[in-house]
């Protein structure tokens, strides 16, 4: 009896090791990890969020040049851009998993340098969540579902702050002032689905879609969220007077560090919730 | 009725056609508001479609009334309106604007915002004319010019993409200006480039002659009476100027100011008297309808304009090639 609970502990525990020496990648590439890896890169700020809500900011090593969350990222080196990675930089960190976005042109180049590299880009809600799920088991994190489980019901507590006669907003979300805007298939379209929020792009023209002015002013929504920046020169776009946001001065601003929380798909998103919310109580309109 | 007149005709029904065309093609595509009323309709219609319509059309023919303008001047096919430095000026003067609205808030609402996009490509744009013409040492040697435009357009160039590097947050608003866009053209923008418009062809028209004797030659020219001192320099300023005007309301638009006057020569074999406004209406042609088709084929989602033109200009030009050699 003794044998085969032994035999069933050692059996379990190979299990246990097999499952956390593996992290499936974008790409589908399955690594292969001997123990969790302690010095790590990360090249997405997204990607440095989710570490460092895992437990594991003190196994970062290097970062992108844009990562500035939580502070205590902010003295490690910084190793480029998304397209420009150093690679001579990341080398000699010596790093035992690099993480990277999916477009990252560094790929192939340190993998033949003999760096072990996992590409990880969440753009969605499950994106986000399958990514979660196999950081927290390459990393070891024993309770890494519990922390998804609290980050959902923040999320959620942070939505239902929301007052009922607002839901159905309809809002208008630019991302950029060409225009791009992110319609109900980006994140932050999700973010506005789970507020209760109307997005007046719908999702089947992609993500982010560059749209003719002219949808915004004939959808007319009711608010409109977009980065301090573009909003300058709202008024002055032919015909954009008209526009019941505009009209009403029903437009929310937001500078770059919140920005910053409202684009990038991570821990943060219940912050995120929480300043839609805000916005949509300031701006919408009371019927 | 002659040849270039019966182009003329050709090319301004095309004109009217495709101004129809693009106050029925709106968000939805094809959907004429004029059979359905209401007062959302009509000011979609007054506000947005018909300035928008009318200003892609007038941006198109200033770009090819320079581009013609160019290509007689330098004496020169492959001369386009971007030869003296003014694209990539304007792409400097946006990148710079873009920063300094992102860096502080206090710019953005102050002197930054009136000047506004459109101020900063034509200031970039007038700058770089400005540094060509003085490493050129004023107008007189064409050959001089031709290379201080080109290591001009270089330079301004490389320090737009620095800047870029540093503030990579602009990127995406530079792309959109690099491909050019007319979805943000209003009255204002149809009145300034209307009126510039007017003013530059009939400059460009009542040197024609001269540049039909430049053609010849600067030698021959001199020996035919032209003094081409003055004609340079006006005509220099109507190519600085209607680029200037062009690149700073719809963005770099690439290829329609060359590819304009070779379409109106493809077809017949006209003097500057004529090539001048067949240049500009077939120039207007050109970007009006890559404005309706850019609105129209993924609708409600937006072509970047400027990928159409070469498309459909450069798709004719080498269909003409490949007809007949030029």
């Amino acid at each position: 009896m003794s044998l085969l609970r032994a035999l069933l502990l050692s059996l379990c525990a190979f299990a246990w090791n097999a499952h956390a020496a593996k992290l499936v990648d974008d790409r589908g590439v399955t690594l292969e990890l001997a123990r969790p890896p302690q010095r790590i890169v990360t090249m997405l700020p997204s990607l440095t969020e989710v570490v460092c809500e895992l437990g594991a900011c003190s196994r970062l090593v290097g970062l992108d040049d844009f990562s500035n969350w939580p502070a205590q990222v902010r003295q490690l080196p910084r190793l480029g851009g998304l397209e420009d990675t150093n690679i001579e930089r990341v080398i000699a960190l010596k790093p035992d998993l690099v993480l990277l976005a999916s477009s990252s042109r560094a790929v192939g180049r340190l993998e033949s340098l003999g760096i072990k590299v996992a590409t990880l880009e969440p753009k969605t809600l499950a994106d986000l969540r399958r990514m979660w799920a196999q950081l927290a088991q390459a990393l070891q994190v024993p309770d890494g579902a519990a922390r998804w489980q609290r980050l959902e019901a923040k999320v959620d507590a942070a939505a239902a702050r929301l007052p009922a006669a607002l839901r159905g907003t309809t809002v208008y979300f630019e991302v950029n002032s060409a225009p791009y805007a992110a319609s109900e298939d980006s994140f932050i379209g999700e973010l506005l689905a789970r507020i209760g929020a109307v997005n007046i792009v719908p999702g089947k023209l992609g993500p982010f879609p560059k749209l003719n002015p002219e949808f915004v002013v004939r959808a007319n929504p009711q608010v409109i969220m977009i980065s301090d920046h573009d909003a300058r020169a709202l008024d002055t776009r032919p015909g954009w007077d008209r526009i019941r946001a505009v009209r009403d001065g029903r437009v929310c601003l937001f500078d770059a560090q919140q920005g910053d929380v409202l684009v990038r798909p991570g821990p943060r998103m219940s912050q995120a919730v929480q300043l839609m919310v805000d916005c949509l109580q300031k701006r919408g309109r009371q019927p | 009725m002659t040849r270039p007149a019966a182009l003329a005709l050709l090319l301004l029904v095309a004109s009217v056609l495709l101004c129809v065309a693009g106050v029925a093609v709106g968000s939805l595509g094809w959907e004429p508001v004029w059979m359905r009323g209401g007062d959302a309709s009509a000011a979609i219609l007054w506000e947005i479609r018909l300035p928008r319509t009318l200003g892609a059309w007038l941006a198109g023919a200033l770009l090819g009334l320079a581009g013609a303008v160019a290509q007689g001047l330098f004496r020169n096919p492959l001369a386009d309106p971007y030869l003296l430095g003014s694209a990539t000026g304007a792409a400097l003067g946006v990148a710079v604007l873009l920063v300094l609205i992102g860096a502080s808030p206090m710019a953005a609402s102050g002197w930054a915002a009136r000047l506004g996009i459109t101020g900063a490509a034509f200031a970039g744009a007038v700058a770089a004319v400005l540094v060509t013409l003085a490493l050129a040492k004023g107008v007189q040697h064409t050959l001089r010019l031709l290379l201080a435009g080109v290591v001009v357009g270089m330079v301004f160039g490389a320090f737009a993409a620095l800047v870029m590097f540093w503030e990579p947050d602009i990127m995406r608003a530079m792309q959109a200006f690099l491909l050019g866009t007319t979805g943000f053209l209003g009255w204002g923008s149809v009145g300034l480039l209307a009126a510039l418009f007017v003013v530059n062809l009939a400059a460009a028209v009542m040197f024609s002659r001269a540049l039909d004797a430049l053609s010849l030659g600067d030698t021959t020219a001199r020996s035919l009476g032209v003094s081409l001192g003055p004609v340079r320099v006006v005509l220099i300023g109507v190519m600085a100027l209607a680029t200037g005007a062009a690149v700073a309301q719809v963005g770099l638009i690439a290829f329609i100011g060359l590819v304009a006057p070779h379409l109106v020569r493809a077809a017949v074999k006209p003097t500057h008297r004529w090539l001048l406004p067949l240049a500009s209406l077939a120039g207007g042609v050109l970007l009006l309808a890559a404005d309706v088709l850019a609105r129209w084929l993924l609708a409600p989602r937006e072509l970047p304009v400027g990928v159409l033109t070469a498309v459909l200009g450069g798709g004719y030009l080498l269909w003409l090639m490949h007809r007949r050699p030029l």
